[in-house]
């Protein structure tokens, strides 16, 4: 009999190894949550970059419209991916992309702008790295959506791909914007 | 019109694989043989559907047909053959159908050299194969076609991903998949058996050739991709336990593990319970590698194409395979009959032993590749387990199993005689004693270096036993020479197999110990003419240009290795590399090896900012990595030597039946009993 139940056992295992596949599907393990997620968004005060205008300097430039804020860096071989579609918004104009560039030297900044484009409307940069910090931010390129009231409604992190554009991002932005 | 063909013949190996599946099994269940026998024609049939499928893909990546939308996604006209070839395989769509082909040549195999095997066993075992092909046909044409066109066709390709342009990576997917594929025919043996309720030695025999073949192929389907890890993405490493990485290791290990049970289902006619749940999980784990590669339940480096939809499909095959098949053992395993008893120390005690630490260690690095998931879904939070926890359980395990290793082959079946195992081992373990003191003082003989002594006294150890095993077989310096010699000539090759492959591992936890505890790592900025240390010798930076590649833009580095006298040693040339097609940059390290040592460079950025011409630079002194490479290699040329035993080989039987006549049918039936 107890041949019976050991050679169940297996079967068992496994069963509930299926189970949780079946529920891990359904997530996304890259989607991290942000503690942020739904609140104001942090005050600051940052320098603008050396030569480019206009400037992002303040957490009060955000609010009144739905507006992207995207963390980037020259040294992140990602961002330089993601970049092409970053002018591609840009160019449809649904809101203002603003940038932050953090862990980086303005010069080396402008200098990836100059060589991949320069998708901003108002770009930031963050010397301390203090900002990046408290917008909760893992990694380049990181991506956040704000509404008109200043508060961040999403966080996209990783690149933005086409698929990420046309099936979230901008529905998400379009809706705000009515709402 | 040639992506078309390639299809349909997609289309009509589903049919003929369905044809393979239910006819065979019908006809081994009524015992009709002219039903059975469906099995090998369908299964030629189905090599040569599967056969043109592939030849149609390669055609479209060889003439870079872009209308063909896999090809557009994947490929380049820029690019050199080699990588338009390897590009069939190196994305999804390509990668399922040199699956299912290694499948369907796999079945081809077995009805070809299975002349000998009962008729209902290998009708059975050829159905089940065939499921498996019919699942992923399904899956293929279902979600994953790669001849879908694109119109209007576009003007050139994305480019196959850089990191995947390398000798290395292009045949390592193909090596992993025969490995993983290979473990399907322990499967369908497995099942096959179950559906017949009984198991003998004449079945082991017959798994364990094909278990081993598809061990020696994963093993170096995972070297491949070690070294490949260690040379082209520049970090330094050459093991990350990243989920993919763990996805081959897993199989393996049990697989290990299977390979090892069914030596004693075969000598002992013994374990064959065990032997037969091993063969499932091996090949379950197997699928869930694929799954777990596939589907993007968990996050990986390496998650180049993943997609839900595709997810859902192999788990829904996952879920028909183990729940059928554990179901199948649940069911059919308690009505098998044991063989025969053993003492605990005896050789089928330490192979027990093995099986039980290679098993727990499977299991563990299966729990620790799969807890993020675990959490994420019982809503701990988001949690990844990276490598101190896979060290910290992994080797535990593996150090009794290492020292196992020597001391097993020395005892006796059913009954061992530890104390005689211990006394002939005796120069093994004085030796090992004298590798750890001298390891632990020309290390510096601090309390640190302790514990790397010691890991290089379990590998000599290891290494050491093995040869000692091997001296008492000849029965070297205890009879004269010419008789040690012809000791030697006439070991069978299975017993070679096994010296070369622990000796091969020996090599692999020395290299790997080795490297953990003695590697150097520095990251610097460099102007030129600047020298930096790596290990006994230094770098000079001598500077850095552009260079032009065939689809890249280069800096290329130039750095002198020097000795304590200043002596050049070598030029070494890592590469920054920016690739066009599609945007992204790799680094290309530049690795001097001594063959026991290697010396590896990396060149970053420049950083104009400190000095004319300065870039950053980043140095690792890597002792010890060669014999990973030497290891991995013995291990599996180990399982190849076990493979040319005379037992294995083709037509044997027969030749050795018809050579003495029909008075001896004792010794034919225990080659090949007729059962059916």
């Amino acid at each position: 009999m107890t041949r019976r139940i050991i050679s169940f056992l297996p079967l068992l295992v496994v069963a509930v190894l299926l189970g949780f596949f079946v529920v891990g599907l359904q997530m996304d393990p890259r989607r991290l949550p942000s503690a942020l997620l739904h609140q104001p968004l942090p005050a600051f005060a940052l320098d603008g970059l050396p030569g480019r205008a206009p400037p992002l300097t303040d957490s009060a430039q955000l609010t009144g419209q739905v507006a992207l804020v995207n963390f980037f860096g020259s040294w992140c071989a990602a961002c330089i991916q993601e970049h092409p579609m970053l002018n591609r918004i840009q160019a449809e104009g649904v809101a203002p992309l603003h940038g932050i560039a953090f862990q980086d030297k303005p010069q080396a900044t402008l200098r990836f702008l100059a060589r991949h484009g320069d998708p901003y409307d108002r770009v930031g940069y963050d010397t301390t790295n203090r900002i990046a910090i408290e917008f909760g931010v893992t990694g380049a390129p990181e991506t956040f959506v704000i509404d008109k009231a200043g508060v961040i409604r999403h966080k996209h992190v990783g690149p933005i791909t086409e698929d990420d554009w046309v099936d979230t991002l901008r529905p998400m932005i379009e809706d705000l914007q009515d709402g | 019109m040639i992506p078309e063909i390639g299809h349909f013949a997609l289309v009509l190996a589903l049919g003929v694989a369905v044809v393979q599946a239910v006819v065979p099994m019908i006809g081994a269940q009524r015992g009709n043989l002219a039903w059975m026998e469906v099995a090998r024609p369908a299964s030629v049939a189905l090599v040569l559907c599967i056969g043109v499928a592939f030849a149609a893909l390669t055609h479209s990546y060889v003439v870079s047909d872009f209308s063909v939308t896999n090809v557009f996604m994947n490929s380049h006209t820029d690019k050199p053959m080699l990588y338009k070839i390897s590009g069939v395989w190196g994305n999804h769509e390509g990668s399922l159908l040199l699956w299912i082909l290694i499948l369907a040549v796999f079945s081809l195999a077995v009805s070809v050299f299975g002349g000998n095997l009962p008729p209902a066993l290998r009708a059975r075992a050829l159905a089940v194969q065939a499921m498996i092909t019919t699942g992923f046909l399904l899956f293929i044409l279902f979600t994953s076609n790669p001849f879908a066109r694109l119109d209007p066709a576009p003007f050139d390709g994305r480019g196959l991903n850089p990191l995947l342009q390398d000798p290395g990576l292009a045949f390592h997917p193909p090596m992993l998949y025969l490995g993983y594929v290979g473990f399907s025919m322990a499967f369908s043996f497995a099942i096959a058996a179950l559906i017949e309720g009984r198991v003998d030695a004449a079945w082991a025999r017959w798994v364990r050739p094909w278990t081993l073949i598809a061990w020696v192929f994963l093993t170096f389907g995972i070297a491949l991709g070690s070294w490949w890890a260690y040379y082209e993405l520049g970090w330094g490493g050459y093991w990350y336990w990243d989920p993919v990485e763990n996805a081959s290791f897993i199989p393996w290990l049990a697989g290990t593990a299977l390979l090892h049970s069914a030596i004693v289902a075969e000598k002992r006619d013994t374990l064959k319970s065990w032997t037969i749940l091993l063969a499932i999980i091996t090949f379950s784990l197997s699928l869930l590698g694929t799954f777990l590669v596939r589907s993007g339940v968990i996050t990986s480096v390496h998650a180049f194409a993943t997609d839900p939809t595709r997810g859902v499909f192999i788990l829904l095959l996952l879920a028909i395979t183990v729940v059928g098949s554990f179901s199948l053992y649940a069911w059919r395993a308690p009505q098998m009959k044991g063989g025969g008893v053993f003492a605990p120390v005896s050789r089928e005690g330490t192979l027990l032993l093995n099986n039980v630490l290679l098993s727990t260690a499977s299991a563990t690095v299966l729990l620790g590749t799969l807890y993020p998931l675990f959490a994420d879904a019982l809503q701990l939070g988001k949690v990844s387990v990276g490598p101190p926890f896979f060290n910290s359980v992994f080797v535990p395990l593996m150090i009794p199993m290492l020292i196992l290793m020597g001391v097993g082959p020395m005892l006796a079946w059913k009954r061992g005689d530890a104390l005689g195992a211990v006394r002939r081992l005796w120069t093994a373990l004085v030796a090992t004693a004298a590798v750890v003191l001298g390891t632990w003082v020309l290390a510096g003989g601090s309390v640190v270096n302790a514990g790397a002594a010691l890991g290089m006294g379990v590998g000599a150890w290891l290494l050491l036993a093995t040869m000692v095993e091997w001296a008492e077989r000849v029965r070297l310096f205890r009879v004269p020479p010419r008789d040690s010699l012809r000791r030697a000539t006439n070991l069978p090759r299975s017993a070679y197999g096994m010296t070369v492959a622990h000796v091969g591992t020996a090599l692999l936890v020395m290299g790997v110990v080795g490297n953990t505890a003695w590697k150097s790592e520095t990251v610097q900025v460099m102007r030129p003419g600047e020298t930096i240390p790596i290990g006994p010798r230094a770098l000079v930076f001598e500077g850095a240009e552009r260079m032009p590649g065939p689809n890249y833009d280069a800096i290329r580095g130039r750095l002198r290795l020097i000795d304590g006298d200043g002596h050049t040693i070598a030029i070494m040339s890592p590469e920054k590399r920016q690739y066009t097609s599609p945007p992204m940059a790799t680094t290309e390290a530049a690795i001097h090896t001594t063959g026991v040592h290697d010396y590896y460079a990396v060149i970053g950025d420049p950083s104009p900012g400190d000095g004319a011409g300065a870039f950053v630079t980043r140095f690792y002194y890597e002792p010890f990595v060669p014999l990973l490479w030497y290891g991995a290699l013995l291990m599996g040329l180990g399982g190849l030597v076990s493979l040319s035993d005379r037992r294995h080989r083709v037509g044997v039987p027969r030749r050795a039946r018809a050579a003495q006549g029909a008075s001896s049918t004792a010794a034919a039936t225990t080659e090949a009993p007729a059962r059916a």
